[in-house]
């Protein structure tokens, strides 16, 4: 990436909340949580869900990974590696924002 | 009209993801390149009721829908529009108000950001006072930004949809200053389509290739100052592309439209193809009409296609363009959309261009959609061009709005 103004990867101590222009909810119809936003739809699969469901401004990021390895145990290390790319992701789309 | 980057490509699993309600034709502006049909003003079935759209509403519900677009027209037109914000909001839509800004008060944003409404989109025509006025047929520009910024004083996450065209494609830098200053989060530059009013005005409005370029480099300039503060949409025109568009994700696909008389259409244009029948909300449930309905099913799947979309390895991607655009430039909406380069009507698109920008050419006033131009249009059957040559050749006659 060649943006010097793209930030750093998410970072233990930090903590993510939804960018206020997105509504995250449940949608039966889908069975599964979706984003709405001005004319769009993102349909979440079930690990983004859970992780996006957590970006409340209030978790760190480590506070996330613990909650995600419970949820989903065997393999902490990879739940870890997989929380730190979606939320990095999800940042770069625009979902979630850092919390000042 | 879906946008470009801004529609997730999803399959619906066969429901209308998206439920578009044009609660209105009336519409205090004029501007010639208005997507409501060119003869929106003959005598038809009076407009909906409360209760009845209503009823719409809560069935799209059930059949699946998600987001919910109030547009027209002009529905802050509409009385009740507060009244079925509010029912939408209960129902679990994501609403989104389609507006001109015309009729938007204070007292009318709070009603509305109380009734749950998400998110506005207003229509900016141009960064100059005198230009918007004319283009638009009133005094607009003013009240346009003093909405602008009431709309953002009030928290609604909000689009600027600038339609673009010969007009006003110029004046992209002076646009994206004045959305940077409103604080816009969204910035649609849309070049408008040529369909209905924008095809009887289409000598006037296309513009060139060199044109479009300068204005797509003005837009990633701006992309690359602004990041994520401001997200810059560049709606593609059609015409100079080479491959058609994923008109409405294919027809019947997610769209559902249904218009100021409850007809239920698979896009906002789609009544302009001659030969199907649109019955209506008042006839049938929407169920009905969106799983059942012939004109639903007339394009969907492939075995409508013509023999050069259903071989080509890109129909799953474009679904074979725009059955509207195809109707209107080769007469039979089951062709290739002429956009695409593998269309044997493609070459209607290249004449199209060259005859817009033939030198000499005698600039014609262009036709205001007012209600007297949309009755002698209507006289004059045109609803388009169904031969392919000649569109605009009738407009000589149409009086032009003196603002």
């Amino acid at each position: 990436m060649t943006d010097i103004t793209a930030p750093s990867p998410p970072a233990a101590g930090e903590r993510y909340v939804l960018n206020p222009m997105y509504l995250f909810r449940w949608e039966p119809t889908q069975d599964a949580h979706v984003l709405l936003y001005p004319e769009g739809i993102v349909k979440l699969n079930q690990t983004a869900g859970d992780i996006i469901a957590r970006c409340d401004g209030r978790r760190t990021v480590a506070d996330l990974v613990g909650e995600l390895q419970q949820r989903y145990p065997g393999d902490d290390v990879r739940v870890a590696e997989g929380v730190y790319k979606f939320l990095e992701v999800f940042r770069a789309k625009g979902w979630i924002r850092r919390q000042a | 009209m879906p946008k470009d980057g801004s529609v997730v490509r999803l399959d619906g699993q066969g429901k209308p993801l998206w439920l578009v309600l044009e609660l209105t034709y009336r519409c205090p502006l004029k501007c010639p390149w208005c997507s409501n049909p060119v003869d929106y003003a003959r005598d038809g079935e009076a407009e909906l009721s409360t209760a009845e759209w209503k009823r719409v509403m809560r069935e799209g519900r059930e059949l699946g829908a998600l987001q919910l677009g109030f547009t027209g027209g002009e529905p802050l037109l509409r009385d009740d529009l507060e009244e079925l914000v509010a029912d939408a909001s209960a129902l679990g839509y994501y609403t989104n108000l389609i507006t001109s800004g015309v009729g938007l008060t204070e007292n009318r944003l709070r009603a509305l950001k109380a009734a749950g409404l998400n998110q506005i989109q207003l229509s900016l025509q141009s960064s100059d006072r005198e230009l918007t006025d004319t283009l638009v047929g009133a005094r607009a520009f003013d009240l346009k930004l003093k909405v602008a910024h009431q709309i953002k004083a009030q928290g609604f996450p909000m689009v600027l949809n600038v339609p673009v065209f010969r007009q006003n494609i110029g004046q992209v830098a002076d646009i994206l200053a004045l959305a940077e200053d409103i604080g816009v989060d969204y910035l649609e530059f849309a070049n408008i389509q040529y369909y209905n009013w924008a095809m009887v005005n289409r000598d006037e409005l296309l513009p060139t290739r060199e044109q479009i370029a300068a204005a797509e480099r003005e837009v990633q300039a701006a992309r690359e100052r602004l990041g994520d503060r401001m997200t810059i949409y560049f709606v593609i025109p059609d015409y100079y592309e080479g491959r058609p568009k994923a008109c409405m994700n294919g027809w019947g696909s997610i769209h559902l439209t249904i218009a100021p008389d409850g007809a239920a259409m698979p896009c906002q244009e789609a009544r302009i193809i001659q030969g199907l029948d649109f019955p209506t909300v008042r006839d049938k449930s929407l169920a009905w009409l969106w799983n059942e309905s012939p004109t639903f099913e007339k394009f969907r799947g492939d075995a409508w296609m013509s023999p050069t979309c259903r071989s080509c390895d890109e129909k799953e991607k474009d679904f074979g363009g725009c059955r509207c655009q195809a109707f209107l430039m080769t007469g039979d909406a089951a062709n290739t959309d002429p956009a695409c380069a593998r269309s044997p009507h493609h070459h209607l698109i290249g004449e199209a261009i060259a005859r817009a920008h033939a030198p000499g050419r005698k600039v014609q006033p262009l036709v205001m959609r007012n209600d007297g131009n949309s009755r002698r249009l209507a006289r004059g059957g045109q609803g388009g061009c169904g031969s392919g040559t000649g569109c605009g050749s009738g407009t000589a006659r149409m009086e032009p709005d003196h603002v």
